[in-house]
């Protein structure tokens, strides 16, 4: 068989490009919706709260990603640093991921935990007030700004869309679960954490009376890396790799 | 397709056959001979890479590779040979008590040595790259402790931090809001400051003093005791030195006053290993103030 009818008939041609461009692609991306080493289950992920989901949409607004990775490496030095390599699992409700390769400053995959809620509230408000060297940006204007908490309910709704399992109660307790993770007298805290094990409830931002975008970011910041629990992680075995 | 083939008269280079608009041909310039080779290598290399290593998605996984190379392994590898090459110091300041461990000049060294770059990357955003602190962050070159300055105090602290709510163990007390649940009133917490002010004699006003000493003896002893020394146990810092974690203004003392602070540290027992912690402590308690 020769090569000419494609060199002159364009449709066969288009149709020849479109079936080598689709074995390329389906050959490269296709398994990675069933080798197990890319969809592993680990025990404690769970959709972010809807505090945290916002507190995650402002980390995107303000970029911070552009300076700051979540991705633990497999290198030595990032684990010795960091902590625990980053699983596949724990950006699983990620949309987009925040794995990034830039670092001006520290990975965050894992800074949940690893600094009070004060640090976290000063540093964001400006960071040469707890860390003089630092070279990041000031965000004063978080702890000033009221959280938009009306539309909470149908960005968790679009998230299931894109196959984040929320359900039809969280849908529609997004606003209680918002102000009960800030305020940790209230009622709704019970009900969150049944919803969201091991969310961290707390009035982030030092201040009771409104729900602010600092609020949210530090929600977040203080979930990232917190919910995989390595002590049931087996690396071995079918999670080798 | 041979049959098509023929010389190109200018050139004298062999056409590839193809005719267009009746009369249009192409020269057959191949590929240079040293390209050509160079790629059959590399698809021999690509068949070779396939059997070495991790390559070829299957229905559940992928194939392993006869090499059985694994990143995780690697790294997991890595950061255990780097315990080992510590081996010998590292079991020792495993096994020997914090107190014997200054008994030993070489361990001491390389539990401080390891204390001393654990603490820049996981302490120093707080305590600051020299340990001096900042306000709400204690200086830890000092020798004025408000959970206790022996080695044990220090470990049990970085341990399992202060008030940190997901650790049952964690330091804990609370100084009450007496400003903002109503307890004392504006007047009294400005002569509560003066009088605590002038247990480290920087009060200058001698009557509201004398007015706070009482609401001090009502409201304060419990914790940081009648002369104001504090209570390493309830972590009640002593009021009586010139040091003071959150400003020694009379403003600050006032706020400190109404709002109750509550500083709180992360417990780092599941962050860092025992030994880094032990060797952390070690550091800290060498810092200059250790008990």
């Amino acid at each position: 068989m020769t090569h000419e009818p494609f060199e002159k008939n364009s449709i066969i041609l288009l149709i020849g490009i479109l079936i080598m461009v689709s074995i390329g692609g389906l050959v490269q991306i296709a398994p990675l919706f069933w080798v197990q080493s890319t969809i592993e289950q680990v025990k404690g992920m769970r959709p972010y709260t809807p505090l945290e989901q916002a507190g995650r949409d402002i980390y995107i607004r303000e970029g911070c990603y552009t300076c700051h990775s979540q991705m633990v490496r497999t290198l030595r030095d990032e684990v010795e640093r960091y902590g625990h390599y980053s699983l596949a699992a724990e950006s699983m409700y990620d949309h987009p991921f925040q794995w990034g390769s830039k670092r001006t400053g520290p990975d965050l995959a894992r800074v949940g935990g690893k600094y009070s809620d004060q640090w976290q509230r000063e540093h964001l408000i400006n960071p040469r007030s707890v860390v003089p060297e630092s070279v990041m940006p000031s965000y004063p204007w978080l702890a000033k700004t009221p959280l938009d908490t009306t539309k909470a309910a149908n960005h968790l709704g679009t998230l299931r869309v894109t196959g984040v399992p929320y359900t039809d109660d969280m849908i529609a307790k997004a606003k209680a679960d918002i102000e009960a993770q800030v305020n940790p007298d209230s009622k709704g805290v019970k009900e969150l954490l049944a919803r969201y094990p091991k969310a961290k409830v707390g009035n982030f931002d030092d201040n009771a009376e409104t729900v602010t975008e600092l609020d949210a970011v530090i929600a977040y910041l203080q979930m990232l890396g917190t919910l995989v629990d390595f002590a049931s992680f087996d690396a071995s075995g079918p999670n080798l790799r | 397709m041979a049959g098509h083939k023929k010389i190109d008269e200018v050139t004298g280079v062999e056409t590839t056959g193809h005719v267009w608009d009746g009369d249009l041909q192409e020269l057959n310039k191949p590929l240079p001979k040293w390209w050509l080779y160079t790629f059959y290598v590399c698809i021999v290399w690509a068949i070779g890479y396939w059997v070495a290593y991790p390559a070829w998605p299957t229905m559940t996984g992928y194939t392993k590779g006869m090499l059985g190379y694994s990143q995780r392994a690697t790294v997991t590898a890595e950061v255990n040979a780097g315990k080992a090459a510590q081996g010998a110091l590292r079991s020792q300041l495993d096994k020997t008590a914090l107190a014997d461990i200054k008994k030993d000049p070489s361990l001491l060294q390389f539990a401080t040595a390891g204390g001393k770059a654990v603490f820049s990357d996981n302490c120093a955003p707080c305590h600051g790259r020299g340990a001096q602190g900042g306000a709400g962050y204690p200086n830890l070159n000092d020798d004025d402790w408000i959970w206790g300055g022996k080695l044990e105090d220090i470990q049990q602290t970085i341990q399992h931090g202060i008030r940190w709510s997901t650790d049952k163990s964690t330091r804990d007390s609370a100084m009450p809001r007496f400003g903002l649940d109503g307890m004392l009133d504006a007047k009294q917490i400005g002569d509560t400051a003066e009088y605590v002010l002038s247990l480290s004699g920087s009060s200058k006003d001698a009557a509201a003093s004398e007015r706070g000493k009482k609401v001090y003896a009502e409201q304060c002893v419990a914790c940081h005791g009648e002369d104001g020394k504090g209570n390493l146990e309830l972590g009640a810092p002593n009021l009586t030195d010139a040091i003071w974690l959150y400003g020694a203004k009379k403003a600050d003392v006032e706020k400190s006053i109404q709002t109750g602070r509550g500083g709180s540290m992360p417990a780092w027992a599941g962050r860092l290993d025992p030994v880094t912690i032990k060797s952390l402590a070690l550091y800290v308690h060498s810092l200059g103030g250790g008990k």
